[in-house]
């Protein structure tokens, strides 16, 4: 139980960055706009905890030109994807042994 | 218990978000059910039309003015059902959008559209072409062929029914091509009957329980 507990990682507390580590798993690429109208956050609330995701290296930026405006986008890294599937087996364990 | 409840919730945001940012699943039930409805009348108001010309012309081929005459009421049949099914589908679903926290346009719509959209045209020109070559009996099931396979296609972007409903209309449309001449029956079953029992399971399903369809919205309120 304790393992498990340990397994849990602090980064995905957050319900906003658990939320954009999710989206960001099933899909290639998401952008800013899109991620903001998924978790009904304010710019600058996504904004900080993007880059909280980003400093830890498990999300990584895109920024390209659409037109006249950047258009900025993330993607998982190869570290977020693992840490993400860790923590998300903890909780599946955790949940199953809580059953019993 | 209170922290099983806060894991369980973290999972169900986990699963939501995955399904919300990669999947349209604002497409309501009702848009099916209508859609067939419209289908239904659209296949009716064509034997209402073609009923009284049938006994009068059939027996030596449609003259020509009277051919003319029916591929046109064809076409606005056809079109009226197409767009009332539209104008319907896209009410309701933004209606269903907006109780379940997704835009209607947004990139998961767009990719489900585009998936939809490309062996729905390639089938389309394929009946253009069986037209070309008067191969008219073959016109109905190839509309239901192709129609199944834009569905199985944009399956992978919204529920996961839909999937069901597209390998219901491939195998319709393939039976239906040894009962050459059924053409409109076919249309009912598979345009009509078949979106409205799908309709109905997605709605029972997904719009009649609010509580699950809310989930999402849950750990903030």
């Amino acid at each position: 139980m304790k393992e498990l507990l340990e397994k849990l990682n602090k980064s995905f507390e957050n319900r906003i960055r658990l939320g954009i580590m999710s989206a960001l798993m099933v899909n290639d690429s998401v952008d800013f706009l899109t991620l903001k109208e998924l978790l009904n956050v304010t710019d600058g609330n996504l904004a900080s905890h993007l880059s909280a995701l980003e400093k830890i290296e498990y999300i990584a930026v895109k920024k390209e030109f659409v037109g006249k405006k950047t258009k900025t986008s993330y993607t998982v890294t190869r570290l977020g994807r693992k840490e993400f599937n860790i923590h998300l087996g903890a909780l599946e364990k955790l949940l199953k042994q809580n059953e019993k | 218990m209170n922290e099983n409840t806060e894991h369980l919730g973290q999972i169900n945001e986990i699963r939501s978000m995955m399904e919300r940012s990669s999947r349209f699943i604002s497409l309501s039930g009702l848009s099916g059910v209508f859609a067939g409805f419209f289908a239904m009348g659209g296949a009716g108001a064509f034997y209402i039309y073609l009923q009284p010309r049938l006994y009068t012309d059939f027996a030596n081929e449609f003259p020509v003015d009277i051919k003319m005459d029916l591929i046109r009421f064809c076409l606005l049949d056809a079109t009226a059902v197409i767009v009332l099914s539209l104008l319907f589908a896209v009410f309701f679903t933004t209606r269903k959008a907006k109780s379940v926290g997704q835009s209607i346009w947004d990139s998961t719509a767009r990719r489900m559209l585009i998936n939809l959209a490309i062996p729905l045209t390639a089938g389309g020109l394929y009946c253009l072409i069986l037209l070309r070559y008067h191969w008219f009996g073959m016109i109905a099931p190839t509309t239901l062929i192709f129609y199944g396979l834009a569905l199985l296609n944009a399956s992978k972007y919204t529920l996961d029914e839909i999937r069901w409903l597209g390998i219901s209309e491939i195998i319709l449309g393939l039976i239906g091509c040894f009962f050459i001449g059924f053409g409109v029956t076919l249309w009912v079953i598979g345009f009509g009957i078949l979106h409205i029992i799908y309709g109905l399971i997605m709605y029972v399903r997904y719009e009649t329980k609010p509580k699950e369809a809310k989930y999402w919205q849950g750990s903030e309120d």
